[in-house]
């Protein structure tokens, strides 16, 4: 029964038109334009105040936006209420219903849409085993544990077949592993619902495993779009570049002479006239991205960083070294099975193709 | 942009009707009534339209300034008290003991109890033969006793006494939120500092409650312009007019004698002060509330 | 030295405030010379004859009957109209909301005498002098002003993502309210239901320039207007007292944990 999906027939693609949002005088979103495909699940990523939670508030109806438009599927949705948008919510402190049982907080819209007793009970229960709680249908919200009412905020919006699906950071308010079980559980579920998602989280591990299409916002406005692999092999400016991966991207200041060659503050030389050719100015400032897995151990003749390790992070599958390469700080990623001790010096090599390129914080493409 | 409509009227309309028509109608009708001559009860007699003549004798009244002092004496009287009482009550009340709860639940029986109640009570106390204030006073020499309703002296008095009683309570509550607001980890700072039970309140204590203070004289101060079911019962305004407070001799113009004009003229001489003591009261609760807030 | 201090204090504050009114209502079950006597008799005799005569002499029960009809339904009306004024003044977000507010506040500050007049006039002219509707819908009007602002701050207090999920699921203002608000705020709208029944139940300025038939007086003006010229029958005026009172006493030591946050709460957020 559930693989019948939403309302049969219709498209359910969100188009978001030039929104903007300003409130107490401040610019909270300026002119965003977007699109999810039908059956997409897209992330809308970005810090806390980028304003990734009123843009899903605003599609939700639960806000007014100050200029633009929504769609679902061809129809114009901003000037209608939330309860006739056929979108479902799911919040980050779960909002249940804490006078109702679990079954009446998962039956709820249905009652209020007048769905027959029995269907509302078949469908509830179902959803019920689906995410595990059909034990739980009796009891109150306050019995049950975090993730449990997580499950029974995700239960209520499912059972619903909406045509959108809003999350707002679910995850945030649970323990790391109970986080990752989740995240597997969402995909798994976009995977047989195949309903439009549409994702808020500040977490980019969360986004990058969910996201079929990843929205990365900061102050308002659009930094990049596309997908996961996309941003991250190809971030398109400065912001996306440090915002996404763990830990963050090496970025190395430097200036091109008139030769092809980039003069790093530490004293390296990358030679990239074959690459960048005329298309960045002489005596231009750069900055080099490089990501710490992309280091690695090589030996000291073919090193283009030489430094001790300062710190050593060892996670057990994987090892972050934080070496100070005269003056220069870098992390690299190393396999864990080469233990590195502290104060030991480190050689390490990057292979050109996977530096990254900025100029005043936009992308520089190397080919 | 276009926004869906929230039933905003539908939710306020029953109030704002009862409102409109039973608090902000009766106010301009009863200036307007103020420049009239009319009984009230005889309606067919007509009114007559006198301008600001109700005004002038208003002014000239002896009967009607001497109200005027009679309630400010009042107010300043048991205000200052009932704000120190409470004080004390809210001090007590803001210790953990055995049996707050019970003391908590005893000081709000004056408030609950209804004031004509209270107003028999004091007279049943105040009694000149066989009540029980002269018998503290005066043990059994009954030659002796005091009429405290009857003498324009005590009378007043008399009132001051049963005001405090009834209402001490309310000025309590008031501040006890106010100290319930207050950190214990500024007082367990000086504790370490070894400061005395009167510096910790002078210092920490009484600078922290001045907001629920001044909340409480403000309250206290408008709510004793108020004063009427305790002169009704007690003593009718007398003796000698010593106890005619502003409400009661604005009922006995209007309603005992049926005097709506000049009743009303005395209505909006009282509105007016108590206008202006409301206006102060909300300028200085903002202040104080903005003050509460940067303490807590 | 401190405690014995303390222990004091606590004892006069408790003195101070039941003593006379023991005093009084002890007065009930004397009998008359024991109630004239000097030295004053402290233990009562208990004798009901007071009580008989109050309520058989004097019409008690039927002053607390108008009593409890006219609370009662001053508390019904007012309660649901101050919840629908206070949950949009919490949720709608209207620019004069905060306006609306302080104009609620400033109205409950002024003396009756401004507006008994006026109001007078108005029932009378209605023809609803001496009718239950008129003094009802004049005590609505004065119990609103604090209702409002308790609901007001009370609805503000509950979590708005509950009622925004209700939204979504598919309920209009008013079944938020119904289904999902209301359920949740029964707790501020008993608190404010006690308030206003015992604000409407003690109120007595109104109760006597509207109610001047006897068969429609409250128990306040009964007890006001106590016959008595020569000698007062202090023994029916303690008893009739007593039983005016204990509904209110009862209530007010059951519930006296929501009251003190009930008048805290009105009191000092606003």
């Amino acid at each position: 029964m559930l693989r019948e999906k939403k309302s049969e027939g219709t498209i359910a693609s969100l188009t978001v038109d030039k929104l903007s949002k300003t409130f107490a005088g401040r610019e909270i979103l300026k002119e965003l334009s977007f699109q999810v495909a039908d059956g997409e699940f897209c992330v809308l990523l970005g810090p806390s105040g980028c304003g990734k939670t009123t843009l899903l508030r605003i599609v939700a109806g639960l806000e007014t936006a100050s200029g633009g438009t929504v769609s679902i599927g061809t129809a114009r949705v901003d000037a209608l209420a939330p309860r006739d948008r056929d979108v479902a919510f799911v919040f980050q402190n779960y909002a249940l219903y804490p006078h109702m049982t679990v079954f009446d907080n998962l039956g709820f819209s249905l009652r209020l849409h007048g769905v027959p007793k029995k269907e509302i009970h078949a469908r509830v229960t179902e959803v019920a085993q689906m995410l595990e709680i059909g034990h739980q249908l009796d009891h109150k919200p306050q019995q049950l544990s975090g993730g449990q009412r997580q499950r029974v905020a995700l239960g209520r919006a499912i059972v619903r077949r909406p045509k959108l699906f809003l999350f707002d950071e679910p995850l945030s308010n649970l323990d790391a592993t109970l986080r990752t079980n989740m995240r597997v559980e969402l995909a798994r579920l976009h995977g047989r619902l195949r309903s439009t998602m549409l994702y808020v989280t500040h977490d980019q591990a969360e986004a990058m495993t969910l996201g079929e299409k990843i929205i990365v916002l900061d102050r308002g406005e659009i930094q990049q779009s596309g997908a996961p692999g996309e941003i991250y092999h190809r971030p398109m400016n400065l912001f996306v570049a440090g915002f996404v991966g763990q830990p963050q991207m090496n970025f190395i200041e430097g200036r091109l002479d008139g030769h092809g060659k980039l003069h790093t503050e530490a004293g390296v030389e990358f030679d990239l006239f074959s690459t960048v050719g005329g298309r960045a100015a002489p005596d231009s400032q750069l900055t080099v991205g490089i990501r710490p897995e992309d280091l690695r151990r090589c030996a000291s003749t073919d090193a283009r960083f030489a430094g001790t390790a300062e710190f050593v992070e060892d996670l057990g599958s994987d090892c972050f070294v934080h070496l100070d390469c005269g003056g220069l700080k870098l992390v690299a990623r190393l396999p864990a099975q080469d233990p590195i001790k502290l104060g030991q010096r480190i050689d390490l090599n990057v292979d050109p193709e996977r530096v990254h390129l900025f100029h005043q914080k936009r992308r520089i493409d190397l080919t | 942009m276009k926004r869906y409509h929230e039933p905003v009227w539908q939710f306020l309309s029953p109030s704002l009707v009862v409102v409109g028509v039973f608090s902000l109608y009766p106010i301009f009708e009863s200036f307007r009534l103020s420049f009239y001559r009319m009984i009230l009860t005889l309606p067919w007699l007509g009114q007559k339209f006198v301008g600001w003549r109700n005004y002038a004798d208003l002014i000239s009244d002896p009967v009607a300034l001497s109200s005027f002092t009679t309630s400010a004496l009042f107010v300043a009287v048991t205000t200052p008290i009932e704000v120190l009482l409470g004080l004390g009550m809210a001090l007590v009340l803001n210790e953990s003991f055995r049996g707050r709860g019970w003391l908590r639940a005893v000081v709000l029986i004056p408030w609950a109890v209804p004031t004509v109640v209270a107003s028999q009570m004091w007279r049943f106390i105040f009694n000149d033969r066989y009540g029980v204030f002269n018998y503290l006073l005066f043990g059994d020499a009954t030659q002796f006793y005091w009429a405290p309703l009857a003498e324009p002296g005590l009378a007043l008095m008399s009132i001051m006494i049963a005001d405090v009683w009834k209402t001490s309570a309310f000025a309590a509550l008031i501040i006890l939120a106010g100290l319930q607001g207050i950190p214990h980890e500024l007082y367990e700072a000086v504790n370490v500092d070894g400061a005395s039970a009167w510096q910790k309140f002078r210092h920490i204590t009484l600078p922290l409650i001045k907001p629920a203070l001044l909340l409480a004289l403000l309250f206290r101060t408008i709510d004793a312009l108020k004063v009427f079911d305790l002169v009704f019962v007690m003593t009718q305004g007398g003796p000698a007019d010593s106890t005619n407070v502003l409400q009661f001799y604005g009922y006995k113009k209007s309603f005992a004698e049926g005097m709506i004009g000049y009743g009303s003229a005395i209505a909006v001489a009282v509105f007016l002060v108590s206008l202006l003591l409301s206006l102060l009261y909300i300028r200085l609760l903002g202040a104080g509330l903005l003050r509460k807030e940067r303490a807590a | 030295m401190r405690r014995i201090a303390f222990a004091g204090a606590v004892v006069a504050i408790g003195a101070f405030t039941l003593l006379p009114f023991l005093w009084f209502v002890s007065a009930s079950w004397k009998s008359a010379t024991e109630i004239n006597s000097i030295p004053p008799v402290l233990w009562p005799s208990f004798h009901w004859d007071h009580y008989r005569a109050a309520i058989a002499e004097h019409g008690l029960l039927h002053y607390i009957a108008n009593s409890v009809i006219v609370a009662t339904a001053t508390t019904l009306l007012s309660i649901a109209i101050a919840a629908l004024a206070g949950f949009a003044l919490a949720r709608f977000r209207l620019p004069w909301g905060r306006f609306y507010l302080m104009l609620l506040l400033a109205l409950s500050m002024f003396p009756q005498i401004a507006i008994a007049g006026p109001i007078w006039r108005l029932l009378n002219f209605l023809g609803w002098l001496n009718s239950y509707q008129g003094i009802v819908a004049a005590y609505i009007a004065l119990s609103l002003p604090f209702a409002v602002w308790i609901l007001a701050t009370f609805f503000q207090e509950l979590p708005y993502d509950i009622e925004e999920a209700a939204l979504i699921d598919g309920c209009s203002r008013w079944q938020a309210l119904r289904l999902v608000v209301l359920p949740l705020a029964a707790p501020g709208l008993f608190t404010a239901a006690i308030l206003v029944f015992i604000h409407a139940w003690n109120e007595f300025f109104f109760a006597l320039i509207i109610l001047t038939y006897p068969a429609r007086q409250t128990l306040p003006v009964g007890i006001a207007l106590f016959p008595g010229e020569y000698t007062m029958p202090w023994g029916e005026i303690a008893a009739a007292s007593t039983i005016a009172t204990l509904p209110l006493v009862a209530l007010t030591l059951i519930f006296q944990r929501r009251i003190v946050q009930g008048l805290s709460a009105g009191a000092v957020k606003g």
